[in-house]
């Protein structure tokens, strides 16, 4: 089925296929794609159908994460386009909390990016709540550079780092924190 | 300034960077001056490391005897500014510590300062060092000096007999009787097992504080050493904790609405300051640790971290973005001025135990620096360069630093250095594994 996302079936697949892309040239340490490319799937799953409303249906229908450009914390516009659809998710599927976790690439000192990567996620926060997310439904976390999901040491790395992921939490087992 | 122009290191020249030191030696040895009393302007010069013999300490243990001038051999060494003559150079052998020895067979080698020894078991199990530090130019004693402690901690007598050796000899400070706490890092890049971890600060004694349940960050000591104060992950809440390090016991401290991070203790002991991240934005606070009363340091947005009290305690080196870049700040009770005005971008500073310096780290054009400033933002020198070093810490003599350096890649990793204030003498620590966010203990005695 199709979610009523603003984005086809052949654009999620094109899209998948430039994140595949973007990871085997990471691998190969040769090309720097463009971070511009990666999203809004953000290279979490490969294609494939999920239970609408489920964590798979997020992450790999919506996107549950969007990159910034090097020591920036502005939404690109790929990424406001990701974050408008998991608004619209999210308030369909009302019984989820969400944590927005905000990370940095290594490329900076530690204390650092744990304050970049708070900043980060505090821009999904709030464009998340001018969409109609409610606060209360938020948290938000910095990992600063401590969880890479790219290893290598060149920007194809490093730009798959800098990134706020929006991690789904059942609401009741999420509540008092 | 050869430094302020200065990009990259090879555009540094090293032997311009060394020269306080060398004449200190001269002059210290002459009876003159402390050493390294740096100035804004270098001049040409190369430290001539001092010829030294440090005999085996003579022992009813004789392994004992042999691992404590072992000890202090090493020490000595590691410093840079002593070179040990092999002990199979020596002409003379010592059966008397008290009796002065024959300063003509140790000029014959070269030697300019000898280090004698014995220890000694004692029947309270403790373990005695007799030491005895003699100046073979002048033929007089330097130092003579009894110490003891528990047998187990036979390694402090060593760092105990170096330090009395280094302060007579260069003028400079005591170090080595001295602890680094530090994160042990094991496991592939994107699972790193973070573990808090001390040690001596020649690498010996590595002891575990934490098993790598949670994530833990940016260890720094309380001034009596009986604590740690550290950031640590638990679930998905960042918060400063305190750790008693004989009982390994650890509290979270405050119970703050945001995460807590980036804490060092004040001089006193009696607060910590740390960054507070609220609505994302991260300020400095203070906090009384008896009463647990809270302070806003900053007010406003941004980014404000990496805060370090000065020596005496009343002002506060700390980074902030408030001007747009990353930049270090001082905090005093006139107001906040600002420190750095180089190119590139400055962080972490640290107030050195002498007050006259502050470290920090340097990125420009894509590299990491760890570098110096006086505490007036003037003078700043640059001490190594590379594609990633940060995180300084100082030594209490304020003439050594440690910091940590990545390497490259999915299987690189940090490693701990240290290097002289002048740029001098830089060389791996000796770490289990890999090893992050070195912290620096007061001296112990």
């Amino acid at each position: 089925m199709e979610l009523s996302n603003g984005m086809g079936r052949v654009a999620r697949m094109a899209a998948a296929l430039v994140v595949m892309a973007a990871l085997a040239a990471c691998a190969n340490k040769e090309a720097q794609p463009d971070i511009a490319q990666l999203g809004p799937n953000g290279g979490r799953n490969g294609a494939g159908s999920a239970t609408p409303g489920s964590q798979r249906d997020f992450a790999q229908n919506v996107g549950d994460i969007v990159y910034f450009s090097t020591d920036q914390t502005d939404l690109t516009p790929e990424a406001q386009q990701t974050l408008t659809s998991q608004a619209r998710w999210l308030q369909q599927y009302a019984q989820y909390s969400i944590t927005i976790e905000g990370h940095a690439d290594e490329r900076g000192t530690r204390e650092y990016n744990i304050a970049l990567g708070a900043k980060r996620a505090q821009s999904v926060r709030d464009f998340l709540a001018r969409n109609g997310v409610s606060g209360q439904r938020v948290r938000t976390i910095s990992f600063g550079k401590e969880r890479p999901v790219a290893v290598c040491n060149d920007i194809s790395c490093w730009s798959q780092n800098r990134r706020a992921q929006t991690v789904l939490n059942n609401r009741t087992a999420a509540a008092g924190q | 300034m050869t430094t302020r122009k200065s990009n990259f290191g090879h555009q540094i020249d090293r032997r311009s960077l060394v020269t306080g030191v060398t004449t200190g030696i001269g002059a210290a040895l002459l009876g003159g001056p402390a050493f390294g009393q740096l100035s804004g302007e270098q001049r040409e010069g190369q430290v001539r490391p001092i010829p030294i013999a440090v005999l085996e300490f003579l022992s009813q243990d004789p392994k004992l005897g042999l691992d404590i001038s072992n000890v202090v051999a090493a020490d000595l060494a590691n410093s840079g500014l002593f070179q040990v003559v092999e002990r199979n150079a020596y002409i003379e052998r010592i059966q008397n510590i008290n009796v002065a020895p024959n300063f003509a067979n140790w000029r014959t080698i070269g030697v300019e300062a000898l280090i004698v020894g014995q220890a000694t078991l004692l029947p309270d199990g403790r373990v005695q060092v007799e030491a005895r530090v003699w100046d073979v130019v002048t033929g007089k004693p330097l130092a003579g000096n009894r110490l003891a402690t528990a047998v187990q901690s036979w390694r402090r007598l060593g760092h105990q007999v170096a330090d009395i050796a280094y302060e007579k000899l260069t003028g400079g400070g005591r170090y080595f009787d001295t602890r680094v706490v530090f994160v042990d890092e094991t496991g592939p890049k994107d699972k790193r097992l973070k573990r808090l971890a001390m040690m001596d600060q020649d690498g010996a004694n590595v002891q575990l504080l934490s098993q790598g349940r949670e994530l833990v960050l940016t260890p720094r000591f309380s001034p009596t050493s009986q604590e740690i104060t550290f950031m640590q992950y638990t679930g998905d809440q960042g918060r400063v904790m305190v750790m008693n390090v004989e009982t390994k016991r650890s509290e979270v401290v405050g119970n703050f609405q945001g995460t807590t991070f980036a804490p060092r203790f004040s001089p006193d002991g009696q607060r910590l300051v740390m960054s507070l991240g609220t609505g994302g934005d991260s300020g400095l606070v203070e906090m009384d640790l008896r009463t647990r009363q809270v302070r806003n340091l900053t007010n406003g947005g941004g980014i404000n971290t990496g805060p370090s009290f000065s020596p005496e305690g009343r002002e506060i080196a700390f980074e902030s973005d408030r001007d747009g870049g990353q930049q270090l700040y001082i905090m005093g009770a006139t107001g906040i001025r600002r420190l750095s005005t180089g190119e590139g971008r400055y962080s972490t500073p640290v107030w050195s135990p002498r007050g006259d310096y502050i470290a920090f780290t340097k990125q420009q054009s894509g590299r990491f620096l760890i570098g110096v400033m006086k505490a007036d933002g003037s003078g700043e020198r640059i001490l190594t360069e590379g594609y990633h070093n940060e995180g300084p810490t100082w030594a209490p003599n304020g003439r050594v630093i440690m910091f940590f350096r990545e390497s490259q890649g999915a299987s690189g990793g940090p490693k701990l250095f240290s290097v002289d204030i002048t740029g001098y003498n830089e060389r791996q620590v000796p770490t289990p594994a890999f090893g992050s966010d070195p912290a620096w203990s007061p001296l112990l005695t």
